[in-house]
């Protein structure tokens, strides 16, 4: 590992940026190739991760370390293992494939561009920083890019949804700050070292009072970022202003950053609190599948309907993710990159449709096969792959988080099921009315077919669902052994709880759990 | 240790001090002098920059060093020389920006400079205060010089009320700290911060109610100046009144000085008491924060809110106050060396964008600039999100600084409430990158005069901005060592 491939891919969109800066900002073609060249380099050079990845090891790997400031502790320090190495292989692949579909956009394309570039630096940088304080930098840096693609770029409404979505953003993170200060104290009395280290943090032997509030603070920021029911308002607005380049980043990856953040730093970090959590982040999460898939099936905006499956699809990660098993932690970060896919993918796809028609209403659309038969092709499957259709993507994802959450709690996973049922009514129904039946509007008859331009977009997507969804082990078995390793950073320092969850019921969970802080030994982490 | 003989008389320690009032006598003269043969008044903006970094040589100079001298009352220590360049900083920074501005509203007169200059000795003085009554004098001095400058446009009536505004309001405010200097004279029988301190050491601790009350009058004397709330009604019209200039120098300047005394003064004198004042400063700290950041919402004039932001950010700095650690008096200054940057560059882009008679200072007046003018939108844009402490920016390593020696102090909910501050500031400071990215443009920016000097000054902003906020463990290091001497 000579080569810094984390920090090449992290601050080459930098430079990309610096390069457009130079380019006459009246050369808008060059603007694009150059921008959309330097994001496919990027692709190219996250490659090796996965080559190179060893799939044996839980350790971080490609880890690179740098005293940044070190009269705080604080070090450029970043690494990869199995969580993360899919998450920095999606934000790569998935920008690229933005740009191109950004290809229209001619208002101030320049700065576009590099709102575009800044972002997947601050996208990369969120999922490979071991240091907390520069996990925190990436995580608010990649808002300005977000928050000026929605404000200028968007919508009719947009400056509303892009001002919402900064300060939900921030609200969220502000408490996350001061809990990783927090941590930042802790471990100092305990080690007597000022270190930001994530992997020092997981080492900290903290007592349940403590864990409690700071998985608080830690997931108010991720469950706003999922977001969780109820805390998605700003999510549809949002999505719905974007353009849609912003909308696939958005659904594609930065929703991510709030399941990577409770896999990464609210699980492993305080095991006991998360296991004392289980019961309400999974009633969320039910709620949110339910409540997202119920409210999609009334949408009449394609857009919104969208982004409102998303708020279940993610429901479906969270519940996966606290089923406590191998099955569902596997199955919540396969659908993670399932949703990245699929999601980004009708996100595209609407987009193209409007660009066609510039409208989103389902009502101005219907029987479009017989126009434009292989958009037809391509939107369906996608579709089926949003529904979780075997063989294809979504199917795994789903099935592996509906396997766990059925070993942990049989309840909630009856319940998480009936999110697929719904989901395949409002996604069909949806496809029915947009794509089948006669042509009930003239302007509808003279649409093109997709251009080369929009293969090159859809084909790479669309091979990866199929690829996914046929044979997944070759994604699978890289996470296994980081999975497997933070089962048991989460079961070793909740062994007490998990035991009381035996016994008991687990709605007495909670109680019991209190008194059960005092077998942990007191030491000096109280605080 | 300190080199404590009684009766040094050191010249070298204040030399920094005569060589800004050398230069402040040279440009009063040469502007009387040569007023008729040069009609511009260039030269005077450059005479004052190169006293200010003939200061600033000399202060370098005396890095390392610890002296206290003229019996005492005076000291040369890491602190005070890093205040020093602090407010050499603003000054410089200060003149930079006004050299157009002032031409343009027809005020440029050479008094202006000499003000500026003399200011910035009070200020200094200030910081090396090592007794009370040194650092009132340097209190006055400061104060007296900005006064005047406050009301530097005779013919406006604005600026006129704004100058008698501030002048009536800091009389008061004075008074309370001589009141407050003059009882704890009694008291103690000293005004040698030092000897305060053994005082109160000597009776183990337990604090007179004489003492105590000396404390809050002080308290209220430098909250004056520091634009803390209760005592901060003066600041938005004074902001608003005076000439954006001395605005910029008001917001940065006299706070960083009240902030110096601050520290110097509960740090040294009352640091083994700190549970006694540390409550005061905490409601203090919080109304601040609070009321100035809810009600620059409201504001719809960029000077007014700035003024407002500036009495937030003073909130901000109180709560380091409070930590009352080595962390929180280090992160003061960091901050402190933070906001002139992204505070003096907000103004100095204010100054470009309006015209004169201070014309186009809305906050609606910026619609659409990022299209027309792209260079100063991004400018301004750094320093917004600097301000509502945004990383990779100097505000965010700043914020993050003060509220760690907060959470080290166990003031987690004090730090509750500066991070949900924050969050309320980042809605104002965002407008100002909605109006200008996000609104059509309602005005032409083509006839800006921009001269080179306040481009330096908003690269130099820029540059310290992205310095602290990237780089920030050089500077980071230099404050850690700028306090030792203070305790």
């Amino acid at each position: 590992m000579s080569l810094p491939i984390l920090s090449l891919i992290t601050f080459l969109p930098i430079i990309g940026v610096i390069f457009i800066l130079s380019i006459d900002s009246k050369k808008q073609e060059l603007v694009r190739i150059t921008s959309l060249l330097v994001s496919i380099v990027v692709f190219f050079i996250s490659l090796p991760l996965y080559f190179n990845f060893d799939a044996r090891a839980y350790e971080m790997q490609f880890v690179e370390k740098l005293p940044w400031i070190p009269s705080f502790g604080i070090n450029y320090y970043v690494g990869i293992d199995g969580v993360s190495l899919f998450l920095i292989l999606l934000t790569t692949f998935i920008t690229p494939l933005s740009i191109l579909a950004s290809w229209h956009i001619t208002k101030s394309i320049k700065e576009y561009m590099i709102a575009m570039l800044v972002l997947e630096t601050g996208m990369i940088g969120v999922f490979i920083s071991l240091d907390l304080f520069l996990f925190y930098v990436f995580w608010e840096l990649m808002l300005i890019p977000m928050y000026l693609l929605i404000g200028i770029w968007g919508g009719p409404r947009r400056i509303y949804a892009a001002v919402k979505f900064f300060i939900y953003t921030m609200a969220g993170s502000v408490f996350m700050l001061l809990a990783i200060i927090a941590l930042y104290f802790l471990n100092y009395r305990t080690t007597g070292e000022y270190t930001f280290n994530l992997l020092e943090f997981y080492r900290l032997d903290l007592s349940f009072a403590v864990q409690f509030w700071l998985f608080l603070a830690f997931a108010l920021a991720f469950a706003i970022k999922v977001p969780m029911f109820p805390f998605h308002t700003w999510l549809p607005d949002a999505h719905v202003e974007a353009p849609t380049a912003g909308s696939v980043i958005l659904a594609g990856v930065l929703l991510k950053m709030g399941t990577y953040g409770f896999v990464r730093f609210c699980l492993p970090l305080f095991p006991e609190a998360s296991h004392a959590f289980i019961p309400v982040i999974s009633w969320m999460a039910i709620v949110g599948i339910i409540y997202g898939a119920l409210v999609s099936m009334v949408q009449d905006d394609l857009k919104k309907l969208v982004a409102y499956s998303s708020v279940s699809h993610l429901g479906f990660v969270m519940l996966g993710i606290f089923a406590f098993n191998i099955q569902g932690i596997e199955g919540g970060i396969t659908q993670m990159i399932n949703h990245g896919l699929s999601t980004g993918a009708l996100f595209l796809i609407v987009g193209m449709l409007y660009e066609r028609r510039h409208t989103r209403m389902i009502a101005d659309f219907g029987g479009l096969t017989k126009q434009i038969p292989v958009f037809a092709t391509f939107f369906m499957i996608v579709t089926l792959s949003s529904i979780g259709l075997p063989g294809l993507n979504g199917f795994v994802g789903e099935f592996l988080i509906l396997v766990g959450v059925f070993k942990s709690r049989m309840l909630y996973a009856s319940l998480a099921t009936s999110g697929i049922i719904l989901a395949a009514v409002y996604m069909l129904w949806m496809f029915q009315r947009v794509m089948f039946h006669g042509i009930t509007h003239e302007e509808n008859k003279t649409l093109k077919d997709m251009n080369k331009r929009e293969w090159a977009i859809l084909l790479p997507i669309v091979a990866m669902i199929f690829w996914i969804g046929i044979y997944p082990n070759s994604f699978l078995r890289k996470m296994d052994a980081s999975v497997n390793h933070l089962l048991k950073q989460v079961g070793d320092k909740a062994n007490i709880v998990s035991n009381v969850r035996v016994q008991s019921k687990p709605e007495q969970l909670q109680e019991n759990a209190t008194p059960k802080i005092d077998i942990v030994p007191e030491n000096k982490t109280e605080w | 240790m300190a080199n404590t003989s009684v009766m040094t008389f050191n010249i070298l320690s204040i030399l920094p001090i005569l060589i800004l009032a050398g230069f402040g006598m040279i440009v009063l003269v040469t502007d009387i002098v040569s007023s008729r043969k040069f009609g511009d008044k260039n030269y005077l903006a450059y005479i004052s920059l190169l006293g200010i970094i003939i200061a600033g040589i000399f202060s370098r100079n005396s890095v390392g060093t610890t002296l206290f001298s003229f019996s005492e009352s005076f000291a040369i220590d890491n602190y005070s020389l890093f205040f020093n360049f602090i407010f050499l900083l603003s000054t410089g920074l200060t003149v930079l920006i006004s050299h157009s501005y002032i031409k343009r509203e027809e005020i440029n007169h050479g008094e202006y400079y000499a003000l500026l200059l003399f200011a910035t000795i009070g200020m200094m003085l200030m910081a090396s205060g090592a007794d009370l009554l040194n650092i009132y004098i340097g209190l006055e001095v400061m104060s007296i010089s900005i006064y005047i400058l406050t009301g530097f446009k005779r013919s406006k009536l604005t600026s006129n009320e704004a100058s008698l505004k501030y002048f009536l309001l800091g009389a008061f405010a004075t008074g309370f700290l001589l009141y407050g200097i003059s009882i704890i004279y009694g008291t103690t029988g000293t005004i040698s911060l030092k000897q305060i301190a053994c005082f109160i050491e000597g009776k183990g601790g337990a604090l007179d109610p004489l003492l105590l009350m000396g404390m809050g009058l002080i308290i209220i004397g430098l909250g004056f100046k520091v634009a803390s709330v209760p005592f901060h009604a003066w600041v938005p019209d004074v902001y608003e009144g005076a000439p954006t200039s001395i605005t910029a120098f008001m917001s940065v300047g006299p706070k960083a000085a009240g902030f110096a005394a601050f520290l110097r003064i509960f740090m040294t004198a009352f640091g083994s008491t700190h549970y006694e004042w540390q409550k005061i400063i905490y409601v203090l700290a919080v109304l601040t924060m609070t009321i100035g950041n809810v009600v620059a919402i409201a504001q719809t004039n960029i000077k007014r809110m700035l003024a407002y932001s500036s009495i937030a950010h003073a909130g901000y700095l109180l709560i380091a106050l409070v930590a009352a650690n080595n962390m929180g008096v280090s992160g003061t200054l960091f901050y402190i060396l933070a906001y002139i940057f992204m505070n003096i560059g907000a103004f100095a882009i204010v100054i470009v964008l309006s015209q004169k008679g201070d014309e186009f200072i809305q906050i609606n007046d910026y619609a659409g600039l990022g299209y027309k003018r792209p260079l100063l939108a991004i400018a301004m844009t750094l320093f917004m999100l600097s301000m509502a402490g945004i990383p990779p920016m100097a505000g965010f390593v700043g914020k993050f600084y003060i509220f760690s020696a907060a959470m080290k102090s166990g003031y987690v909910g004090l730090a509750v409430i500066g991070v949900i501050n924050s969050v309320i500031s980042v809605y104002y400071y965002l407008r100002i990158t909605v109006i200008m990215y996000m609104k059509e443009p309602t005005r032409d920016f083509s006839p800006l005069t921009i001269s080179p000097l306040i481009v330096a000054a908003i690269v130099i902003s820029v540059v310290g901005t992205l310095q602290l906020g990237i780089f920030p463990s050089k500077v980071m290091e230099i404050v850690q060592h700028s306090i030792l001497t203070l305790k």
